[in-house]
């Protein structure tokens, strides 16, 4: 039977254009590099869904094998995974995660 | 943790990468790494640093945190 936890990542990734996986919440984020994601989608100005991994072990774990990626945050987009902080503001600097979000919100 | 051993992990995997390894805090458990090597030429960001967390292998359990910049040779 397949995983509950991974499940709900893939409802939660079909159901969000943008979905977040963090430590804590967007009001109150339990870690920089949470925090610094959060800002920068803030910034961009569409609605985006987030998890707090601090709350849902299982689901930290989880997501961790559910995309080989073994830090938080991470941040996908359009159900695909695009990265986690140091990726996000990278792509926030050159303007491509602008036109990635744009393009999303305008399908 | 020392820089170091993070230096030194990623010179094996990365032969030919220059590589910037600091502890940020002074605290042994974060770091902020910059990697510059051909390897990464055409390598999406994503695969990139999927390259590095394999490299560290049985290093990353001991790093809290990890601010990575990759770069291929002139970006």
């Amino acid at each position: 039977m397949a995983d509950p936890a991974i499940t709900e990542i893939e409802n939660e990734i079909r159901n969000n254009k943008i979905m977040i996986y963090m430590k804590g919440t967007p009001s109150f984020p339990q870690c920089g590099f949470s925090a610094a994601t959060i800002e920068v989608f803030e910034e961009l100005g569409h609605p985006f869904g987030s998890a707090d991994v601090l709350s849902q072990p299982a689901k930290r774990d989880a997501i961790k094998r559910y995309s080989n990626w073994p830090t938080i945050p991470q941040v996908y987009v359009d159900g695909k995974f695009i990265g986690g902080c140091d990726i996000v503001r990278e792509m926030h600097a050159r303007g491509e995660l602008k036109k990635l979000v744009d393009a999303s919100f305008a399908a | 943790m020392n820089p170091d051993e993070i230096r030194q992990s990623l010179a094996s995997a990365f032969p030919d990468a220059e590589i910037r390894a600091e502890d940020s805090t002074g605290g042994g458990d974060h770091f902020a790494v910059h990697i510059t090597s051909a390897s990464f030429a055409g390598c999406s960001l994503v695969e990139r640093h999927q390259m590095v967390y394999r490299a560290l292998g049985t290093l990353m359990p001991r790093i809290h945190a990890l601010q990575l910049k990759t770069d291929a040779p002139g970006e």
